[in-house]
């Protein structure tokens, strides 16, 4: 009897080879570890991402930890380890590590606290404004790939007209603002359902079927309107919006995020195309699901990887777009520190204090390095065709 | 053929409405007016201010505003609103300086980017393919600002040249290789940094292609067939991996008018650049919309350049 269960138990080892070796997690992390550079980049992200959430906690607050505000006059283009000259200050003006990092700028603050505070200003003006442009870029390129044969009517367009026309009346007119959110949303509201239950169901006389015409398809308008802003020359337009508006960091990740999301919507679209065509979405749409679970569970999960990729690379881009319009005086308003206004501010010094260059040049280098060689692995490692066998 | 050339420029001149169409309003919309920019100065009375909307239609509806300045602007009579002189042939001014930066950093791309390339795609997986690679993600990544200082500092300390500006101030009347001289040495430093990027993604792309060239069935053949290296290299894949980059021709117009902002102020440039920036800083709005105009112009012309080359140069493409 026991020697039977036993027997039992073995055979039922036997299936287990069955289900796949690793997860797709693991296997990540295997091809990951293989790509000696890419891992790299990863590392140093993951070192960046540690820094500026200490750099966050420690210089923020009415006493921060390390102050980047604190002018020493009498401690000016100290050099970087220098310790600072005791007797010259009060008590609350030695720095708390005791010794300047990074040394001192020309007002003698210390570099190191700056670019502790810097470093996430990069963070966050990467991570939003690429967040912006990816959320746009799938919405736009998933529409466009998925709903992209259907024609827009006349009566759509001059539908989007009224509506329009009936929010920008409300905003102008309806004083406190929950009245005009309240009004925006009931206004809606009455809108949609007259269009579902009256407009759908009237059949019109045969002089205003003019109004149910075809034109453009929504596939044409979306890959048009990608067209016109690739005909904008990026730096300069971002330069020219941010320079009109008034200065804040927040401005910068919305530009930067509203001006590049024109390679994300390009690819979510060949994306959809393709997997549209594919068998598992067919029996999708042949089970009954709903078409945002198809868009959602099944399609973007398989259309992300190359949107991975080029957000990764993305990053880069606008930590560096950042870093030159703070270089240019258009950055974040002057008392916050960012790695480019460090640099723009230490350029005149560039002979007698090279270390208020190099320090944040290199910090940009490295980061932006980082992102675009792990980028780069990414591609390599989500790219099935490229993946060599073992 | 003829059909599509037609269909792509009306589709061009539409966009090219619309691009004009969202320049003016973002322009417009934006907070602030040009008559607002100096408000401090004791000169600006409100008669003047008053005198300036008049003057430039600032007092006028915004359509009425866009048709003036179209009309203006196709008719060569948009004046800056700065110091009042036509803004194309402020433009075209800097833009002759712009030019030789873009010439020597266009030959400079070129012919440093398809040697690196190629010879990282013969010798792929070896030390300078790695070498190569690791040096291309470097110079992507480098900040041009950054990467200018340096630059400036080694050039500086090392070879004793000024190179800020586009001659030497003061130089007065050299002899003609002197002056020469003092030229090739300030056009130099702007036009290799422009240029770095281009080398790098260049280089990048020329060895993509040559791979995926050299992995053909024909290329095989020739290799079966007993040729030599160099003859299966630069005759049979080389010619071929050429292809794409025919069209690249097109698309490098735009760099035309890009001219880097950054670089341009650094090495005070007198070029187009640094006058769009001027520009913006002093809201001149009739230079900002024409740059921004002429350079949608550019790339949508690059873009039908490069269709219409690829269509002429590889005989599988008929649209």
């Amino acid at each position: 009897m026991r020697r039977e269960t036993r027997k039992f138990v073995d055979t039922v080892e036997m299936q287990e080879p069955l289900a796949p070796r690793e997860s797709r997690w693991q296997e990540f992390w295997r091809l990951l570890k293989r790509n000696r550079l890419a891992f790299l980049g990863l590392i140093i992200f993951v070192f960046f991402f540690l820094t500026a959430l200490a750099g966050l906690m420690l210089t923020s607050g009415t006493r921060p930890v390390l102050d980047p505000a604190m002018v020493r006059l009498q401690e000016r283009l100290r050099a970087p380890l220098s310790s600072p000259n005791l007797e010259m200050l009060l008590p609350d003006e030695i720095p708390r590590l005791g010794v300047y990092l990074f040394g001192t700028d020309d007002l003698g603050r210390d570099v190191f606290a700056r670019m502790m505070q810097g470093a996430w200003v990069s963070l966050t003006v990467g991570f939003v404004a690429v967040g912006i442009a990816v959320l746009i870029g799938i919405i736009m390129g998933g529409i466009s790939g998925h709903f992209g044969q259907n024609r827009i009517r006349v009566d759509h367009i001059l539908a989007t007209i009224f509506l329009l026309s009936g929010l920008v009346v409300l905003v102008l007119l309806v004083r406190p603002l929950w009245a005009t959110l309240l009004g925006g949303f009931a206004w809606g509201c009455m809108f949609s359902l007259w269009w579902r239950k009256v407009w759908g169901g009237l059949s019109l006389p045969k002089w205003l079927s003019i109004l149910r015409r075809d034109t453009i398809s929504i596939d044409t308008l979306i890959m048009r309107f990608v067209d016109i802003m690739l005909c904008f020359p990026s730096f300069f337009l971002i330069l020219t919006v941010v320079a009109l508006l008034p200065a804040s960091m927040y401005n910068i990740m919305i530009v930067i995020g509203l001006t590049s999301w024109m390679g994300t919507t390009r690819f979510v679209r060949a994306e959809f195309l393709s997997l549209r065509e594919q068998d598992f979405v067919t029996a999708a749409c042949a089970l009954g699901v709903s078409n945002w679970r198809i868009i959602f569970r099944h399609m973007i999960p398989n259309a992300i990887a190359p949107v991975l990729v080029s957000a990764t690379i993305g990053i880069a881009t606008a930590i560096l777009t950042e870093a030159g319009l703070s270089f240019l005086g258009f950055g974040v308003p002057p008392p916050h520190a960012t790695w480019g206004n460090i640099l723009s501010d230490g350029k005149n010094f560039i002979f007698d204090a090279p270390w208020l260059t190099f320090i944040p040049g290199f910090a940009i280098l490295i980061v932006v390095l980082s992102f675009n060689l792990f980028g780069e692995g990414l591609r390599d490692i989500l790219n099935p065709k490229l993946r060599e066998r073992y | 053929m003829l059909a599509f050339i037609g269909r792509s420029i009306i589709q061009k001149i539409i966009t090219l409405f619309f691009v004009s169409v969202i320049s003016f309003l973002i322009i417009h919309l934006a907070p602030g007016e040009p008559s607002q920019v100096d408000p401090l100065n004791p000169k600006f009375t409100p008669e003047m201010v008053e005198r300036f909307r008049k003057e430039f239609h600032l007092d006028r509806p915004l359509y009425v505003q866009y048709t003036y300045f179209y009309r203006d602007l196709f008719t060569g009579k948009t004046v800056s609103w700065k110091d009042n002189r036509p803004v194309l042939k402020k433009i075209w001014e800097r833009f002759k300086n712009s030019l030789w930066l873009f010439i020597v950093g266009t030959i400079l791309t070129w012919t440093l980017s398809f040697p690196i390339g190629i010879r990282s795609a013969i010798f792929r997986g070896g030390f300078y393919d790695r070498s190569t690679t690791f040096f291309s993600y470097l110079l992507i990544s480098i900040p041009g600002f950054f990467f200018a200082y340096i630059l400036i500092i080694v050039v500086v300390n090392t070879c004793h040249v000024p190179v800020i500006g586009m001659e030497t101030f003061g130089i007065g009347e050299p002899p003609w290789y002197r002056w020469f001289m003092d030229r090739i040495w300030h056009l130099l430093l702007p036009s290799l940094l422009g240029a770095t990027a281009g080398i790098a993604i260049l280089s990048r792309y020329v060895r993509s292609q040559m791979l995926e060239v050299e992995s053909q069935d024909y290329v095989r053949t020739a290799r079966a067939k007993g040729l030599p290296e160099e003859q299966v290299h630069y005759k049979h894949a080389l010619r071929n991996a050429l292809l794409p980059f025919v069209t690249m021709f097109g698309l490098i117009l735009p760099g035309l008018i890009g001219g880097s902002v950054i670089i341009e102020s650094i090495f005070s440039w007198p070029g187009m650049g640094r006058m769009a920036y001027e520009a913006i800083l002093a809201r001149d709005y009739p230079i900002i919309l024409t740059v921004n105009f002429v350079s949608a112009v550019l790339v949508l012309a690059g873009t039908f350049v490069s269709d219409v080359l690829y269509m002429v140069v590889d005989p599988r493409i008929r649209l």
